[in-house]
């Protein structure tokens, strides 16, 4: 192999694709990011000289590109991935950042943690088996934490003779489950990772596909959402108040958009107070009175009146507020290895404020294979999903997370020792009661 | 012919949106935490890492100090730029010396004489001895396999270790920095930059750099395969020679293990055409410290490394 680093000299005033892969070592998962990875050329001399050492000492024939993805020793001795781990690549067209999830069963939580600031997700199925159940456990992950595209991928193409009578009654059987899901955009694609057909390169093998790379369509699927049409929502992270000569009446306050755009003279509410006021200026990371601010970006926001106005607060747009509430029902992802029961009293983090909270009830556990519900279960436990509902010691702006992944979402937190406990999602949004 | 006018959807690039990412992660920290730092070695990446954190507290004075571990070997036009930088935005910085800890005996000089593996016991004493609870560090994710699954929010014991099995999952945007006392998190607000992604930045910040990082004549000789700068650290030593070449410096560390690469990049856009164009990672090509075996940086950050 001669693959070197070769990025494009020309790189982006592209934009940035956040994309999570679920599938597991058996499905061809760690060999396809390799091959994403290798044939996008982001791949230097000292790592394929590094995977191809390795790889004779383990006895294989040709350099295994699955190494080229292995991380901690721990792992690499028990041949297992424990965690997530973060990839980067860049066409001419876009950078990427890639969270590689392990798919096993008792792996959820670490596929809701890359699904979780994932626009795409990547699931991998075996051609020579089809959708099964960890298939439709992963479609369901993101359909949960509301990754907008979902892509999937049969892999392994090479093993049954690259026909279309394999691969077009797996699409047709994924998009199916997905729809029902309410995933809003499936793409199908063949693939061979260790062969690298369709991956980066088309395939010479398989004339009847005329859909796009794996690669191609990375660079290609339209993840834009336009900001203008979203209700706007700012935390308030943290007041700037610099109280020098030059800016001696400045207060302003920083944070994130983390939805919508806002503008000068917007009218705003500050939540949970809920006092009404105008955008006066907006300062964009040093630079004085912008005239737009939009998600994502890092901004100030200075307000016309002398409103009281703390980290833990949310501006949001005065004609489009969420719901300020005491009283949370969610579905929530359990996370650590201790058991969530009701009568838990916790911290709950949601957005920039922390506040104390109880779980009322455990209302029920979703069995993501077939999407039933099981009602009041005694615990939720580490990769459990479960229905929640919750009650804070102080009023949060919470927005629903089918409309707002952001300020939809929370953690819950062990306030004795600060182990994340649990991710949350506000609303339900899967699941029918059995 | 006809212009059709659309209005194109908002959409940051990606570079913006890093940068965005970036002053999201200082402001919560600086938010959540009663004493941070920022470790400041005068490498780009922690130039990088100021630029952002002084964007992301205008017009307000960046609210934290500067650490730096000076192991006593390093590039004195790095220092300067080091103290310039300080003295030009009113920072604080403290500095802990490696040299210090040799003269009292408190650590001993390793054989191949880098001291890029004895930074961390005083690394850990400043932290220890200002009680900082966050430390912001340069690390990024693309540089090494052990630092694909770093947090942005890392969780150290109270001995400054780091056990891959405590750390938290990061979801959404939600950073939990709870930790007991004694205990700290280091923050790694460039977790989602590349190498090439800091170089074009600073060049779109027209942020200036030590001038080591760009092509120079220099006396050097040969080592591991590296270019490396003569000096009282210890080298050269028998047989090895020294001669003058045109290098660069990729990555600035300790003088004993930073090599420097055969280079005539004289501007940003040179460099950015030569990093993109390079057959080498850039700890691969320029760090002896992580060639010493396949886990070098697994086993440097459990015991407390950056």
């Amino acid at each position: 192999m001669t693959a070197i680093h070769e990025p494009p000299l020309e790189t982006p005033a592209g934009t940035l694709l956040r994309l999570a892969t679920a599938g597991s070592v058996d499905d061809g998962k760690s060999t396809l990011v390799g091959r994403l990875l290798h044939d996008t050329k982001q791949v230097f001399a000292d790592q394929l000289d590094a995977v191809e050492r390795v790889s004779r000492e383990r006895g294989l024939d040709g350099a295994d590109l699955a190494l080229l993805t292995d991380g901690l020793r721990a792992e690499r001795e028990q041949g297992i991935t424990i965690d997530v781990a973060y990839r980067y690549f860049a066409t001419p067209k876009r950078r990427f950042i890639l969270a590689d999830t392990p798919g096993h069963v008792q792996y959820t939580r670490n596929m809701v943690t890359g699904a979780s600031t994932a626009q795409l997700a990547v699931v991998l199925v075996d051609a020579r088996h089809g959708v099964v159940e960890q298939t439709r456990r992963h479609a369901a992950v993101a359909a949960l934490l509301k990754v907008p595209h979902v892509v999937l991928a049969v892999n392994k193409m090479d093993l049954v003779d690259y026909r279309e009578s394999v691969f077009a009654p797996i699409a047709d059987e994924f998009a199916a489950y997905t729809r029902a899901l309410g995933v809003p955009d499936v793409t199908a694609i063949p693939i061979s990772a260790l062969a690298g057909d369709n991956v980066v390169d088309p395939s010479n093998h398989m004339d009847w596909y005329a859909g796009p790379t794996l690669l191609e369509h990375l660079e290609n699927v339209d993840v834009d959402h336009d900001p203008q049409f979203c209700a706007a929502r700012l935390p308030v992270q943290y007041v700037l108040r610099p109280q020098s000569p030059e800016f001696r009446d400045y207060r302003g306050y920083a944070g994130q958009v983390t939805a919508g755009a806002f503008r000068p003279g917007d009218e705003v509410l500050v939540l949970p107070s809920g006092r009404r006021t105008t955008i006066a200026g907006i300062d964009r990371l040093g630079e004085q009175d912008v005239d737009l601010a939009y998600a994502p970006q890092s901004v100030t926001i200075r307000l016309a009146d002398d409103v009281d106005v703390s980290r833990g607060d949310v501006i949001v747009a005065a004609d489009r507020a969420p719901e300020v509430t005491q009283d949370v029902v969610a579905t929530v992802c359990h996370i650590a290895d201790r058991p969530l029961r009701a009568g838990d009293r916790v911290l709950l983090r949601h957005g920039t404020s922390t506040v104390k909270a109880i779980v009322r009830s455990l209302d029920s556990t979703l069995n993501l294979e077939t999407l039933r519900r099981d009602p009041n279960p005694e615990a939720l436990r580490a990769n459990d999903i479960g229905q929640v509902t919750l009650r804070t010691a102080a009023p949060l702006p919470l927005d629903d997370y089918a409309d707002h992944r952001r300020t939809g979402s929370f953690l819950l937190i062990d306030d004795a020792d600060g182990t994340t406990l649990t991710a949350g999602m506000v609303g339900v949004p899967l699941g029918s009661e059995d | 012919m006809t212009v059709v006018d659309t209005v194109s959807p908002l959409r940051l690039s990606h570079l913006d949106a890093l940068e965005s990412e970036a002053a999201h992660i200082f402001r919560e920290a600086a938010a959540e935490f009663e004493r941070p730092v920022l470790l400041f070695s005068g490498g780009k990446d922690s130039i990088v890492m100021l630029h952002v954190a002084m964007k992301a507290f205008w017009p307000a004075k960046v609210p934290f100090g500067l650490l730096h571990v000076d192991t006593g070997h390093n590039f004195p036009e790095v220092l300067e730029y080091r103290d310039r930088t300080v003295a030009e935005h009113g920072l604080r910085l403290e500095v802990a010396k490696v040299q210090d800890y040799i003269d009292d005996g408190r650590l001993r000089e390793r054989a191949d004489g880098t001291r890029n593996p004895l930074q961390t016991v005083p690394l850990l004493d400043a932290i220890n001895a200002h009680r900082f609870d966050a430390v912001f560090g340069g690390g990024r994710r693309d540089e090494e396999k052990a630092r694909a699954k770093e947090r942005v929010f890392s969780l150290r014991d109270e001995f400054g270790q780091w056990d891959p099995r405590r750390q938290r999952p990061e979801l959404w945007s939600l950073y939990n920095g709870r930790h007991r006392p004694g205990e700290h998190v280091r923050v790694f607000p460039l977790s989602n930059w590349t190498e090439l992604d800091v170089w074009q930045y600073i060049e779109q910040e027209k942020i200036e750099l030590p001038e080591i990082y760009f092509a120079h004549e220099r006396e050097v000789f040969k080592r591991n395969g590296m270019w490396l700068t003569p000096g009282e650290w210890g080298g050269p030593k028998d047989g090895e020679t020294i001669e003058t070449r045109s290098v660069r410096y990729r990555t600035v560390g300790d003088m004993s293990c930073t090599g420097a690469v055969d280079s005539t990049a004289a501007t940003l856009q040179d460099i950015i055409t030569e990093i993109a164009a390079s057959t080498l990672t850039e700890r691969g090509a320029t760090r002896a410290d992580d060639k010493m075996s396949e886990a070098a940086m697994e086993d440097r950050k459990r015991e407390g490394y950056f």
